[in-house]
């Protein structure tokens, strides 16, 4: 059933946390799938679009679809990228027609890294092993836009070794929001800080979350606390052996 | 250099006992909502959801017709319907009924529209007492202050600060138990409404075929205040329309179980009219005041309009971790959390409060749980780039745009998106933070770098993924 | 003219004309269960006295009877006329007064009594629910301004919740001018979120079902 997937590793994997990055090329080939990086990927165009800049977003969402466009599967460590191509360039390209087409094409190959394991590769267990104790983040735009709950726990527990304990109020915000984190900072830190409560209260090594910038967020608030918690992305976890 | 807004955010994150006051009183109305929903208290939820959807969304797509009927409706049942474009003709016209009838004191039940309205301060102005009835209301109306929640106007008060208010402005004694609190309050308003001339209360429907209007409380302040003085006046947006009675048993199961978590609150009315024949208690006449105040502006809106889908059950101020962070206060109109992020904007001009949309991390907590599905992100992302539109000629906006430019223009040609990504992993060093970042104190005071350091550290930076990619490929190559 | 502003303004935002018909409504939506009658009564007491409602289930109009007599005694009370109240001769208990010709001499009455007796129009059981027309022989005031609220419901009209309500009822105001949905006792979270009973409306209620 294995084929072959191009792997967008998102900006911030790219320049932040390329482990991530690897450690799902890793699992990929492990279960038996070719791996190939466009390198003229850069970003989906979610910051912009965010801040409200559309037509720069729109410029940089036309470069992701050239690049990608003859792609088999796109896989993707990160949920807020992933609903950002499969739900926000409709509303992008709203008034543009040939890009509104390309987009629709594109977004049903693009796919969220667990979401592939699980529904593509049609796999639980991807061999992993990891001895630790760890809790999961439920990413915000992983959950209410492309619905991923079940998923990642399910991967999870097919990890020899590994203990999930689930945290208390999984599903509030970690408070990144793009550059929330940077216009209400407080608000963000605020937020961030009653995640670590939840985190801190399960006793676990790690979080974990299928979402970078949730982790980076979260880390740097532990790391400011001094908490030792640390935070691995999913992709990590599942390439441990 | 801070803005007001910000300085008053700092505040209320820095107070201690009104963050714990926020967070525990919004959570105990999340738990009560969550087992209401639950799929054993209300299996078809998302059916009703979507239900509530497609009626508003036809309501008010074909708005005047229902307007129209309501009004032909409210006349047949003995009543009058009486239309007011903004604020000042509503205290125009209970001014002017007032005056008629030889009538002093108002009591009010609670409506978030006239609050909209300012209208207890206006109708003081024409030597009117108007009276607010719901215990949250009247404390806070006694304090002086603005409703703290959309449901729950003294969420922010304890029961001391709430004892300190009766004994400052009723001269009781300072009683700090709520039950007590509770029984000086219907003593007291019980005077009030036997001695009104006037109920005046909103809506929470408007019933077009049956010229109704529907009030949902849980105190009887509203069926005193529309059964005890001789004249009843309703004061309700436009929006507040449904077309049928029967369509009353789609909202009325989710509008209790979403605000409070109850299946029905205790006391739903739904009033048509001025008492009949032979009645023996009820006023004597009855007006539904229907109030634009802008609501057709957001008419206009195709993409926007389904902001007047709102039937105003508070669960959205509840689920949104900012509003439990800083509080009703902090938003710039009576409308707080992310519904008031929505409307204040189309309301009030986009440029009179242009951080508001930007004030939310797009969580979705408030869609996943709206009763009539009103994609509040979604529209926050739209204000957002009509802020930016709005303000374009603004130097902050400018250098903002032009940043976003050159960003997006970096993204468009990789080569020199690698390069720098090169160029600041040499800055900010191989993640041990010896890099010359670190060292340039004048960049860390940078605006979004400073941001960020206020609250948390930096990620170690590295080589970026391509590179070790390169490397790892030429490994597996040879 | 306001109305003319505000119509005008509102077709406009819409692209509709004057006069025009509107777009197909969505279909009411009114589901009733079978619920066995018996089921329907359990259901009615378990939701009323979740909320602090005390219940009681009476054979006959006479029980009913004697049930109002041993909880008000010889304390002050006052009936509306409904008809299903004189069949459990509820006004010829001593303490109760039925006598009020007009809405001044009725709010004195209901102003010092301790219980307001009323019949009722229907009952909820998914709910708790009373169902309250008033009219001629169903003042709102008896069951709004006593401390103590009490209601006699005939057990053939109870229903099994709001849809059968609003099926058995689509345009209640052609019935009346005030329908009102009583759920348990009046009460408000507004200090501290703190529950207290009693606020502007009885804090107690009683439901004897006949």
């Amino acid at each position: 059933m294995a084929g072959r997937v191009s792997l967008f590793v998102t900006c911030i994997v790219d320049q932040l946390f390329p482990r991530v990055g690897l450690a799902m090329a890793e699992v990929l080939e492990r279960v038996g799938w070719e791996v190939d990086f466009p390198e003229a990927q850069t970003c989906c165009g979610q910051p912009a679009f965010n801040s409200g800049y559309r037509d720069e977003a729109r410029q940089v969402a036309r470069h992701f679809l050239r690049v990608f466009r003859d792609a088999e599967y796109v896989v993707v460590p990160s949920g807020s990228c992933t609903a950002m191509i499969t739900h926000h360039y409709e509303d992008l390209f709203r008034k543009e027609p040939e890009w509104l087409e390309e987009a629709r094409r594109l977004a049903p190959r693009v796919w969220e890294f667990s979401r592939f394991l699980l529904e593509v590769a049609r796999l639980e267990d991807v061999g992993a092993r990891f001895d630790a104790v760890v809790t999961y983040h439920d990413s915000c735009h992983a959950l209410r836009e492309l619905n991923i709950r079940e998923g990642p726990r399910r991967l999870l527990a097919k990890v020899r070794g590994l203990e999930v304990r689930e945290m208390g109020k999984t599903e509030e915000c970690c408070g990144f929001g793009g550059t929330f984190s940077v216009k209400f900072p407080e608000v963000s830190g605020g937020m961030a800080r009653t995640k670590i409560e939840s985190i801190v209260e399960t006793g676990a090594d790690y979080v974990v979350s299928i979402d970078s910038s949730c982790l980076m967020q979260i880390q740097g608030v532990l790391a400011r606390a001094g908490l030792p918690v640390g935070t691995m992305h999913l992709a990590e976890v599942l390439a441990r052996q | 250099m801070a803005a007001l807004y910000q300085i008053n955010i700092r505040k209320a994150l820095a107070d201690a006992r009104l963050q714990s006051a926020i967070y525990a009183s919004t959570g105990r109305l999340m738990d009560h909502r969550r087992h209401a929903m639950a799929p054993d208290a209300l299996p078809d939820y998302q059916e009703l959801r979507t239900q509530a959807n497609l009626i508003k969304k036809h309501t008010i797509e074909n708005l005047d017709h229902y307007l129209e009927q309501f009004e032909v409706q409210v006349a047949a049942h003995g009543g009058k319907v009486v239309w007011a474009k903004d604020g000042g003709e509503v205290v125009e016209f209970l001014g002017e009924l007032a005056k008629e009838k030889g009538a002093r004191l108002i009591v009010k039940s609670k409506s978030m529209t006239t609050e909209e309205i300012d209208l207890n301060e206006r109708l003081g102005h024409q030597h009117l007492e108007t009276v607010e009835t719901d215990l949250g209301e009247y404390i806070i109306q006694l304090a002086g202050e603005r409703p703290y929640h959309i449901v729950a106007p003294a969420l922010h008060l304890t029961r001391y600060e709430v004892a300190e208010i009766f004994t400052r402005h009723l001269g009781v004694e300072n009683e700090t138990a709520p039950e007590k609190l509770t029984k000086i309050a219907r003593a007291t308003l019980r005077q009030k409404f036997l001695a009104a001339d006037i109920g005046v209360t909103g809506a929470n429907f408007l019933v077009a075929d049956s010229g109704a209007v529907v009030l949902v409380e849980n105190e009887g302040n509203a069926r005193m205040s529309t059964t005890a003085p001789r004249i009843h006046v309703a004061v309700a947006g436009i929006e507040k329309l449904v077309p049928r009675a029967q369509d009353l048993a789609v909202f009325l199961k989710l509008l209790g179980r979403s605000a409070t978590g109850q299946p029905l609150t205790v006391y739903t009315s739904f009033l048509s009219g001025p008492r009949r024949g032979e009645e023996i208690d009820g006023p004597d006449e009855f007006y539904v005041v229907l109030l634009d105040n802008g609501r057709t502006r957001v008419l206009a809106d195709r993409d926007k309009r389904q902001s007047l889908y709102c039937i105003r059950c508070g669960a959205c101020l509840n689920h949104c971790p900012v509003y439990r962070k800083i509080g009703g206060h902090n938003y710039p109109w009576v409308y707080s959390g992310p519904i008031g992020a929505i409307i204040s904007p189309q309301f009030m001009g986009l440029t009179h409060d242009p951080w508001l949309p930007f004030a939310s991390s797009l969580c979705g907590a408030c869609a996943e749980v709206c009763p009539v599905k009103i994609d509040i992100p979604r529209l926050l992302l739209e204000l957002r780039s009509e802020v930016v539109k709005a303000e374009e000629r603004q130097p902050g906006r400018r250098l903002e745009r032009l940043a976003f430019r050159a960003w997006a223009w970096v993204m468009r040609h990789p080569r020199i998106y690698e390069m720098l990504g090169l160029a600041a992993g040499a800055l900010m060093g191989e993640g041990d933070g010896k890099g010359w970042l670190s060292r340039a104190p004048a960049l860390m005071n940078w605006g979004p770098l400073r941001a960020w350091l206020s609250q948390r550290d930096l990620p170690p930076a590295g080589r970026s993924f391509r590179q070790l990619w390169r490397v790892r490929s030429a490994r597996v190559k040879s | 003219m306001s109305r003319e502003y505000v119509l005008h303004k509102t077709r406009t935002a819409l692209g509709r004309n004057v006069g025009q018909a509107p777009a197909p409504a969505p279909p009411v939506r009114l589901r009733i269960p079978q619920v066995d009658v018996e089921v329907r009564l359990a259901n009615f007491f378990q939701a009323l006295e979740k909320l602090a409602g005390k219940t009681s289930r009476a054979g006959s109009p006479a029980e009913a009877r004697a049930y109002v007599a041993a909880l008000i005694g010889d304390r002050p009370a006052v009936a509306s006329n409904a008809p299903f109240l004189r069949e459990c001769g509820i006004p010829g208990l001593p303490s109760v007064r039925t006598d009020f010709t007009g809405r001044e001499a009725l709010r004195a009455v209901c102003a010092t009594a301790d219980f307001g007796i009323t019949s009722a129009d229907y009952a909820l059981a998914d709910t708790g629910t009373l169902v309250l027309l008033s009219s001629s022989q169903e003042a709102r005031m008896i069951s709004l301004l006593p401390p103590v609220h009490v209601a006699l419901v005939p057990r053939e009209r109870l229903l099994t919740g709001l849809d059968e309500l609003l099926t058995l009822l689509p345009q209640p105001s052609e019935q009346t001018s005030s329908m009102v949905l009583i759920t348990g006792p009046s009460r408000t979270a507004d200090i501290e979120q703190i529950l207290v009973r009693g606020v502007h409306g009885p804090g107690e209620i009683h439901v004897v079902v006949v």
